[in-house]
């Protein structure tokens, strides 16, 4: 067992007078980019947080979502530890940091929240310190263990995880996939799988996010071709509207550009597929971007500046991934191709970051998922065995949910491309496909 | 119901036949039941020959007129199976192989002897590739069979095309022989009946 001691009571009455004093002036205090705690992150070594016990009536589920959301960061590492992490007061009551045991634990911060009338307020300390580096109040406003109210915890991991490490978090999101035939999102820890589209006519598919995430946009496949609709998310009625299409036409692959305003879809009816662009809210013609001339073209990928696609197209003779402007001209093969190699390259998703396009490449029926980098075009394998297959990033680029049958049933799971570290995200009883990861949402 | 009807139809020629040999009823005599005395036995005059014959030859004619309707029956069918014959691709690819050539040469006769007839051919893919490519080769199949029909004068307002890309396939597995069952063209009747085969 180990010993419980404060050995700065002085320090930290001043500490929790300065807490008290904060707690007032900083409550409405808003985020700034880069605004980690000093001299306590460094790249590639994952600072240890220990997440105190929360008070309140659900507390024991806002420490459990803060750790596990800290956790399946990969940038921390989450102290579990059974020790009373802090002293009891002559009086009994707890409130005493026990910052000598953290350190021991290999805490360089500690998350110290408690519930308020109207949410959380945290505070988060330097161990080495012994002092509070930040504090801040959140509103929990939706009620209590809603889908909504998760969603603001997670919100404030990912704070946390700003302040601790630079970066911030992307708890705060979900991600879209399909299962037996329907569009669902499901949270950044696989809680709270939801139906997005009834169930019904036709078969959806490919589900992609709007870059704001008010709307989705999906195909639905029916026995008189494919459709791209677009969807509303959360508005009243759940609008939605299909683009127009010649009968017996495939329409597929669908992608909103980084501003929001223009979607990007394969169509093909007779004489191959093309990528076309439509305004995502208007009612404008489509406009061709590929010539394929009876090939095909489809999967298109935005860099983040919108001024750039990867695609894949089979025009030089194999499947493999094209890379061009915006507008289909100065297409150049991304990934290299020689004469008889069978190997198929799909799939892409360009990182956030704007330097790696994730794909899946397939060989004789075993399909991995790999990178290639913009700059130097070179590429790297993630996965083996099994088949790991449709790629989608996180907004923080360092994670990727794909596509895998490696239980038996094909489900999401989610990699760290730093450490190569899986979890499992669904578990979903017809099988889970098609996962698509939404931009950071704004929790209210 | 046709085998039905035709046995039918053959009960009751038979019933004609027999009723036609029966004689008026005779005056019942009271015999004594300890006696056991045979009844008379019935003669068939010319009449009764004839109705015979007549029945004879309209259960042969309505035995030729089924075996007739049995072979037309059989020859349609046929010929719906040989409409609605799937066709296969090779890997990644949407030419038509010599084999689906000839299997849509003998659609072709069956589509011109029944101009009303409206087919949809589904294209489809096996589970390689990524699954929006594969709707994207599914409607290249599905086209070039219908591009095979119409450039062989078939108008092409008869046929629709779909792509079902790898969502449905024919046979599960990951080998090639359930790859090889799933590369292929579809040929559903949507309109009309085949009345010549």
């Amino acid at each position: 067992m180990m010993r419980l001691s404060v050995r700065r009571p002085g320090a930290l009455a001043l500490m929790a007078a300065l807490a008290l004093v904060l707690r007032g002036t900083t409550a409405r205090a808003q985020d700034t980019t880069m605004v980690r705690i000093s001299g306590q992150y460094n790249a590639g070594i994952k600072p240890g947080v220990l997440v105190l016990p929360v008070n309140g009536a659900n507390g024991d589920s806002v420490r459990a979502i803060l750790q596990r959301d800290l956790d399946y960061s990969d940038r921390i590492n989450v102290i579990l530890t059974e020790a009373t992490p802090m002293d009891t007061a002559s009086d009994g009551s707890r409130g005493q940091f026990n910052f000598p045991l953290y350190a021991r634990l290999g805490a360089m911060l500690v998350v110290h929240a408690t519930t308020t009338g109207t949410g959380l307020h945290v505070a988060v300390h330097s161990v080495r310190e012994q002092k509070v580096e930040r504090v801040r109040d959140f509103a929990l406003t939706a009620a209590p263990l809603s889908p909504d109210w998760r969603a603001q915890v997670h919100a404030i991991s990912d704070a946390v995880e700003l302040w601790a490490t630079g970066e911030r978090g992307i708890a705060a999101t979900r991600i879209l996939y399909t299962s037996g035939g329907r569009v669902y999102q499901i949270d950044s820890d696989g809680a709270n799988p939801t139906p997005i589209t009834e169930g019904g006519r036709g078969v959806a598919l490919y589900p992609s996010w709007h870059p704001r995430a008010t709307h989705i946009a999906y195909v639905v496949m029916t026995d008189d071709g494919t459709r791209v609709v677009i969807r509303e998310m959360g508005g009243a009625g759940n609008a939605s509207r299909t683009l127009r299409a010649s009968a017996g036409s495939v329409n597929t692959s669908p992608a909103f550009s980084p501003d929001g305003e223009t979607l990007l879809y394969a169509h093909g009816l007779d004489n191959g597929t093309d990528l076309y662009a439509t305004q995502a809210f208007g009612t404008d013609s489509p406009r061709r971007v590929t010539v394929s001339r009876g090939m095909d073209a489809v999967s298109p990928t935005f860099s983040p500046d919108g001024r750039r696609i990867v695609y894949v197209t089979n025009r030089p003779g194999g499947l493999g991934l094209y890379i061009a402007d915006a507008d289909g001209t100065n297409a150049e093969a991304l990934t290299p191709f020689s004469f008889g190699d069978q190997s198929q390259r799909t799939d892409p998703s360009w990182a956030p970051d704007g330097r790696l396009v994730a794909f899946q490449a397939e060989k004789d029926g075993q399909t991995q998922i790999h990178t290639v980098s913009i700059r130097e075009r070179s590429i790297r394998q993630y996965t083996s065995g099994s088949r790991n297959e449709d790629p989608s990033w996180s907004p923080d680029s360092r994670h990727l949910v794909f596509t895998s049958n490696r239980t038996g049933s094909w489900q999401l799971w989610v990699m760290d491309v730093e450490t190569n570290r899986f979890r499992q995200l669904t578990r979903a009883a017809g099988g889970a496909k098609g996962g698509a990861w939404s931009p950071r949402l704004v929790v209210h | 119901m046709n085998r039905i009807h035709r046995g039918m139809a053959l009960a009751m020629v038979a019933a004609v036949a027999v009723s036609a040999c029966k004689k008026k009823p005779e005056t019942v005599v009271p015999t004594n039941p300890t006696t056991n005395t045979p009844p008379p036995a019935e003669t068939c005059n010319a009449a009764c020959r004839d109705s015979i014959s007549r029945a004879n030859a309209l259960r042969d004619s309505l035995v030729r007129a089924a075996e007739l309707e049995r072979a037309r029956a059989a020859a349609l069918e046929a010929a719906r199976n040989t409409v609605t014959a799937t066709i296969y691709f090779e890997y990644d690819a949407s030419d038509i192989r010599s084999d689906a050539r000839s299997a849509l040469d003998s659609k072709l006769s069956i589509l011109r002897s029944n101009p009303g007839l409206q087919i949809r051919i589904s294209g489809h893919a096996d589970e390689r590739g990524s699954d929006q490519y594969n709707d994207a080769l599914g409607q290249r199949r599905a086209a070039s069979a219908r591009r095979y029909l119409t450039d062989n004068g078939i108008d092409a307002s008869r046929i629709a095309i779909v792509s079902y890309g790898e969502q449905r396939p024919a046979m599960g597995g990951s080998d090639e022989n359930a790859w090889a069952r799933n590369r292929r063209a579809e040929f559903e009747i949507t309109a009309g009946t085949i009345s010549t085969p």
